[in-house]
């Protein structure tokens, strides 16, 4: 626990340092090309006034200097600077050596000696903190260098002292990022005094300029950061700092102790002015809580985070956040909440508030009321009702996150959440919603908690609407009137918003599976049945009589005795909804009913297990089909694949397995079609019409393989290599079949050349699993390949023919999770007779709304297509922000598509779909040679292909010409 | 009459309330500081109708004129209760010195005072009361001061004024001369509404606060619980196709209680009409359009793509509305039911159980808002009429004033030497006393 903890410590801090990386890394580039040294020196030289040695340093500054004419440069720059007068071009030199000595390959050791010479004479606070800087980077660039740490933390202690604030900062963040604790290093120290850095830097705390305690506080944390463990004491003076005049210093001062509570959660501290104490933890959150009331909303911002990872704190003093302590006139008072709680416990639920109904209760012993110095109390309370919203995100957050540690805690905060749900502000209110679906596992809603929540249902905003039906997808209700609310609730939903009706579907069937004992008393009252009376039978396309369904049938499965409750249409009704929506529905087991048994027999029988059976059982049979004959083989590819595609739109967490080995078979038939083709023994002249086929089955195999290895999540490495397989042998079928129909030798020449290139690449970045290709097309090929490079090109035609022929089935090993990425635009629904219109040349815009299942990083691969009717397409790139993530595996686009076209003399359909935007070299696992070679970003980015996932709609749409 | 709770005197500050002092109404108080004269505030009275009802400006003008002693008048906000005594103060006693208030307060101040003065002189008949003309006049001195700003009054005084909540334009002000200095808080909230954002002020370490204290003894519930009630409530109501009748003053609440509607119709695709009965509140909302820099976050984030105060599903109420079919929600001044067009519309609704009334603030004894709230059931109404009040009754308390743990962070936030509770009850505020003494 507590490693996990120290770990989160460092967690905090970790953006900082890789920030600077990047700024290393962009100077890196800058400098890496070569330039010439020598000229810089004749420019210095020339220089007449100190403006013009600044426009040529500066120029200088733009180019690159190579690892190994560093060294000269700096000894130039050197030079310059000691007979420089003006502190401007001193200041650009400084500048300069710092950012030389971070070039790669370049040891700073041999210039720093100078650095610190000059640094000595230096009069100017600007070019002094510049040079400070410049050691900075020296010291960073040779950590393992301790002679030198501890003379630049010498230099650095000397001029602590300066006048100017930006000298001082420089130090503090120099003693910060290279001083050390230990004294254990005195032996090697070299005369040098070891000095105790964290007490030096501790004396800065009370400097008088605010950058500079800021500086200190942040030296602090980056000692902390490196790893060096700080001493407790800082914590009473880091406590001081919080009542500080300026944010800057009070945040830090927050974050500073919020490191040391992690660090010594456990030790005791003295209350001041009483002589209790108590653990350095909740004396740390008490501060912190304070600090949510601060008066700057930065301060406010930090604390509250903060408070999210106190996760030692008492479980005493973290009720107390949620806690005011309401009074009136000195009396004692109910919060809304609690009187809510008694209401709702003394049976009277959901009654009219009457004047008075708050009035206050006992007196309370004014002595006993504390105001300010309350610690916990309440933090939350204004947190949540904080003026700015980027607080509110902040401690919705920080209550997720200790409502998961402590299920108390989780169930106290639960009103509080309910209420955020009512915030003004979309961003607050989905997150609080997300908070609560994360801690439900801890928490049942009461009824009149269950009643605020529902009344959200209505909210216009989809995203809400949706994060709220994933909410109670997962929530425990306690009585049965809540499960009926719950429903209500849920139908009023569909009528309001039938776009919703999926959702709503999905979330009655978790529902309804989580309270089988809850829902079956309502059974009768649902479905509208009398003992002595036949009701009607309700319509079977009735979106609201399908959610009532599948609530029941989901809580029937672990309920036996409900389905006698049942009227003989609500069993006419399972079968076909166990048929129609059998991800909805669970099988159940019916007894004595023949007519349901009858109808759905095979997916009547108790769980999953047969289907998977079934799957197992048809592939295995296709893996022994090179016993069979040609005719046969294909036959049963056919009936495999036909099989396969059924069970996968029966079996909707089949259906990824299913799609995936079935689009495999595909590729496979195709292959063996193209290669029976009489083509091979054909005459000459009737290769033509034969090829168009075989490179059609090879360009075919092509797109399949692209689809198995983008279109579905949770693929592994060794499907991978069977996809590659396959994608080879597609390339090598297409490499005979333009080398039969093409005449001459020159273009064959490079073909051949890239396809062993293409080869030799496979070879490469599989090379772990070219031990399971055995007897396969690439095991032999790998074989031949000495003779291939040195034949001509019409030999290995010949010779991959053959081995294509000969090549065996590989098996294709199933992943344990595979999902089919899958998109439905729902808006546009293109179903409007009514053309946009607009002018032509101008843009109109079209609201693209779809949901995205299973679709791995879909702010880079999802594009939508827009195809005009003259053949025109355009690929638009939809913002990041465009992307939401309602729910693990699903996302949602919601984005603005501009068309624009020519003048049309009639309105005419243009179609939208989303596509998939594929790079396959993205997806191979990274061998050396590409990780050692430039790859620069844009390679990195770009598309190879794109891959269709959805129906495409088709829009109405009519550009008029302009007026004139 | 005022006693505050600076443990220590200060010599060189004097402090005279000449009302407000240890309760609410006609707030003024003067402050002299280092030799120079600042009046707080000129507020009226509204429990009474006689000379009361003005603060005793006598206690300057025996001595000479007003003028000549103050060397300026600080208006924290619109509020009658803070600015209704201006136009009898410059005008009818004379003051012709520099009158300083927020721009927003300058726009909505003179017509809170024309519509003081319509009552007090139209409907009740006064006489010697000041005239629109002198309201006019009053308005001419008053220079219009930005937060922030820092104003020199003359060589030695400056004034500079803080965000304070409560209602749109309200400032808090810091005077200073030299290097002391006195923050006069006027009325504030330190929890952000719908429309308004929490009261703000810097680590300025004067030598004296004087803060209202209200609520002195009183720590409040979340504000979210009560919003939540209310818009459950008002939704409830209408869903089963009843008419809601929320009774409101013009300003301050009604616009935060019509965001709050605003933003809920939208945001849950209501479609029953709000209506908002019309005459003062049409310019006031025109102000609140205008003021947006002076609203919460939220409201100034937004008001590029559109400003919440242009009201998409509140439209202005006529009359004859009341008696159309269906569900609606209408708020309708005054606040206490004791007249007008909320009465009006109370006496058509009030037979019918699906229907609602929905006080929103506190109701002065013996108006019909008092009575019905007490639960009576049946009300004699003039001419011997007896009217049965089926309708549900709510009362949901939304209050603009900071509580005890808000005044308490406001005094720490900045850091005072001496604290000075004005505005509120002696008896609480000698609670509050011993808290700042004890905890700060």
């Amino acid at each position: 626990m507590a490693a996990h903890l120290k770990k989160r410590v460092y967690e905090e801090f970790t953006k900082v340092v890789q920030q600077q990386q990047e700024e290393i890394a962009t100077k890196k580039l800058r400098l890496t090309k070569p330039s010439k040294s020598a000229a810089l020196h004749i420019d210095l030289c020339k220089a007449t006034s100190p403006a013009d040695a600044l426009q040529y340093l500066l120029q200088f500054a733009r180019k690159p200097v190579e690892a190994e004419s560093v060294e000269g440069v700096v000894r130039i720059l050197l030079e310059h600077y000691y007979k420089e007068n003006d502190p401007s071009v001193r200041l650009k030199i400084a500048s300069l050596l710092g950012l030389l000595s971070k070039t790669a390959g370049f040891s700073p050791d041999c210039i720093m000696d100078d650095a610190i010479n000059i640094l000595q004479n230096e009069k100017s606070h600007q070019v002094l903190a510049q040079l400070l800087d410049t050691l900075l980077a020296i010291g960073t660039k040779l950590p393992e260098n301790q002679a030198i740490q501890m003379r630049l933390v010498d230099v650095a202690c000397k001029h602590l002292t300066d006048t100017s604030h930006g000298v001082r900062n420089k130090c503090l963040q120099l003693l910060g990022n290279l001083g050390s604790l230990e004294k254990s290093v005195t032996k090697d120290g070299e005369g040098l005094a070891v000095r105790d850095v964290q007490k030096i830097i501790g004396d800065y705390f009370s400097d008088q300029d605010p950058r500079v305690r800021t500086a200190a506080i942040k030296a602090m944390l980056q000692l902390h950061e490196r790893g060096l463990k700080l001493h407790q004491t800082i914590y009473n003076q880091a406590c001081k700092l919080l009542s500080d005049d300026y944010e800057q210093v009070r945040s830090a001062a927050v974050q500073l102790i919020w490191v040391v509570s992690q660090l010594y959660p456990e030790s005791i501290v003295p209350i001041p002015s009483s002589n209790e104490e108590i653990r350095l933890v909740d004396d740390a959150f008490g501060k912190i809580c304070h600090m949510v009331s601060d008066g700057s909303w930065v301060v406010r911002v930090q604390a509250a985070k903060l408070l999210g990872s106190m996760e030692q704190v008492s479980s005493h003093f973290l009720e107390q956040t949620l806690d005011k302590k309401l009074m009136s006139d000195l009396r004692r008072k109910r919060t809304a909440h609690e009187r809510a709680k008694e209401l709702y416990s003394s049976g009277e639920f959901s009654s009219g508030r009457k004047w008075g109904d708050d009035a206050p209760k006992e007196e309370i012993d004014t002595g006993a009321v504390n105001l300010i110095e309350s610690g916990a109390c309440g933090a939350f309370v204004h947190g949540l009702e904080d003026e700015m919203y980027e607080v509110r995100i902040a401690a919705v957050e920080a209550l997720c996150m200790l409502a998961q540690s402590s299920p108390s805690f989780a169930e106290k905060c639960l009103d509080f959440l309910v209420d955020m749900f009512n915030d003004e502000i979309e961003e607050v209110r989905l997150q609080s919603i997300h908070t609560m679906r994360k801690i439900s596992n801890n928490i049942t809603l009461r009824e009149d908690q269950l009643d605020t929540v529902l009344a959200v249902l209505e909210d216009s905003s989809r995203d809400i609407r949706e994060a709220l039906h994933e909410l109670l997808c997962c929530t425990n209700v306690s009585t049965k009137e809540g499960i009926h609310l719950a429903l209500v609730e849920l139908l009023k939903n569909l009528t309001k918003y039938p776009t919703d009706r999926d959702s709503i579907w999905k979330c009655l069937k978790f529902l309804g599976s989580r309270h089988p004992t809850l829902v079956l008393p309502l059974v009768p009252e649902l479905l509208s049945t009398h003992p002595f009376f036949d009701t009607a039978e309700p319509d079977m396309d009735d979106p609201a009589y399908i959610a009532v369904l599948v609530l029941i049938f989901n809580a029937a499965k672990t309920c036996p005795t409900m389905p006698a409750l049942f009227s003989d249409h609500t069993f006419r009704h399972y079968a076909y909804l166990r048929d129609s929506l059998s991800h909805l529905v669970p099988a159940l087991r019916l007894p004595g009913r023949k007519l349901v048994s009858s109808a759905v027999s095979p997916s009547i029988m108790p769980h999953e297990d047969p289907s998977h059976q079934f799957l197992q059982q048809s592939l295995e049979r296709v893996y022994s089909l090179q016993h069979l004959d040609p005719q046969g083989t294909q036959e049963l590819l056919e009936l495999t694949i036909r099989d396969l595609q059924r069970l996968g739109e029966l079996q909707s967490e089949l259906a990824g397995v299913a799609d995936f080995s079935a689009t495999y078979l595909r590729c496979q038939l195709l292959l063996i079609k193209a290669l029976q083709e009489k083509l091979w023994n054909v005459a000459a002249p009737l290769y033509l019409k034969q090829s168009d086929l075989a490179s059609a089955a090879a360009k075919q195999i092509m797109e399949e393989t692209y689809k198995m290895e983008f279109m579905y999540s949770g693929v592994e490495n060794k499907q991978v290599v069977i996809i590659h397989h396959m994608r080879l042998q597609a390339k090598a079928l297409q490499l005979i079949v333009t080398a039969r129909t093409t005449r001459g030798v020159d273009p064959l020449f490079g073909m051949c050349e890239k396809f062993l290139q293409e080869v030799d690449f496979f070879q490469r970045c599989f090379i772990a699993d070219l031990p399971h290709l055995q007897d396969s097309f690439v095991d032999k090929l790998l074989d031949l390949m000495p003779r291939l490079m040195t034949s001509k090109p019409v030999e290995v035609v010949k010779i991959l023919q053959t081995m294509l022929r000969q090549s065996t089935f590989l098996h294709l090993p199933l992943p344990e999770q595979i999902h089919k990425a899958s998109a439905t635009i729902i808006e546009p629904a293109g179903e409007s007779d009514n053309p946009l219109r607009f002018t032509s040349g101008l843009v109109v815009a079209l609201d693209v709304d779809a949901t995205l299942e299973h679709v791995q990083d879909p702010q880079n691969t999802v594009k939508v297509q827009v195809l005009y009717p003259d053949g025109q397409a355009q690929m638009i790139h939809p913002k990041p922000a465009d992307f939401r993530n309602p729910g693990p595996g699903r996302h949602r686009l919601i984005t603005q598509v501009y068309l624009s076209h020519t003048a049309w003399t009639e309105p005419c359909q243009v179609e939208v779909r989303l596509l998939l935007a594929y790079n396959s070299s993205s997806r191979i696992p990274k061998s050396p040679w590409i990780e050692g070679g430039e790859v620069s970003p844009q390679v990195e980015t770009s598309i190879e292909g794109t891959i269709p996932f959805s129906k495409s709609v088709k829009v109405y749409i009519m550009p008029k010409p302009a007026r004139r | 009459c005022g006693r505050g709770s600076a443990p220590r005197s200060m010599p060189e500050i004097r402090v005279t309330p000449l009302g407000a002092g240890q309760d609410v109404g006609r707030s003024c108080i003067l402050v002299s500081i280092a030799g120079k004269n600042v009046m707080l505030d000129c507020g009226m009275h509204m429990g009474f109708s006689d000379d009361r009802r003005f603060p005793d400006f006598s206690y300057i003008t025996r001595n000479g004129r007003l003028t000549d002693f103050l060397d300026c008048v600080i208006i924290s906000h619109f509020h009658l209760d803070h600015c209704g005594a201006l136009p009898y103060f410059s005008e009818m006693v004379g003051y012709d010195g520099p009158i300083y208030m927020t721009h927003p307060t300058q726009a909505i101040c003179p017509i809170l005072l024309e519509d003081y003065r319509k009552i007090a002189v139209d409907k009740k008949g006064e006489a010697n009361f000041f005239t629109s003309q002198m309201i006019k006049d009053c308005m001419k001195k008053v220079v219009a001061v930005h937060l922030h700003q820092t104003v020199q009054v003359d060589d030695e005084l400056e004034i500079k004024a803080y965000y304070a909540g409560h209602v749109l334009g309200a400032a808090m002000f810091q005077i200073k001369v030299g290097s002391e200095s006195v923050v006069y808080t006027g009325d504030y909230n330190m929890t952000p509404d719908r429309h308004l954002g929490a009261a703000w002020i810097d680590k300025c370490r004067p030598n004296l606060l004087i803060t209202e204290s209200t609520y002195a003894t009183t720590i409040r519930d979340s504000k979210r619980c009560r919003e939540r009630d209310f818009l459950k409530k008002v939704h409830e109501a209408v869903e089963r196709g009843g008419k809601v009748l929320i009774p409101v003053f013009a300003l301050g609440r009604a616009q935060e209680l019509c965001i709050l509607l605003e933003t809920f119709w939208e945001r849950m695709n209501l479609k029953a009409p709000i209506y908002f009965s019309t005459g003062l509140t049409e310019k006031a909302n025109h102000y609140y359009k205008l003021f947006i820099t002076w609203t919460n976050q939220k409201i100034r984030k937004t008001f590029v793509q559109r400003n919440m105060f242009e009201f998409k599903h509140i439209k202005a109420f006529d009359r004859a509305f009341a008696d159309n079919p269906g569900p609606m929600v209408v708020f309708a001044t005054p606040g206490m039911l004791h007249a007008g067009q909320s009465l009006q519309i109370f006496r058509k609704w009030a037979g019918n159980e699906k229907n609602m009334v929905i006080m929103p603030g506190y109701c002065v004894q013996g108006t019909v808002g008092h009575k019905i709230l007490s639960g009576q059931r049946k009300l004699e109404m003039e001419g011997r009429q007896v009217l049965e009040v089926k309708m549900q009754v709510e009362y949901m308390s939304f209050s603009a004033h900071a509580d005890a743990k808000g005044i308490m962070q406001l005094v720490g936030q900045a850091e005072p030497e001496s604290v000075l509770l004005v505005h509120g009850e002696a008896k609480k505020m000698e609670f509050l006393k011993q808290k700042i003494e004890q905890e700060l």
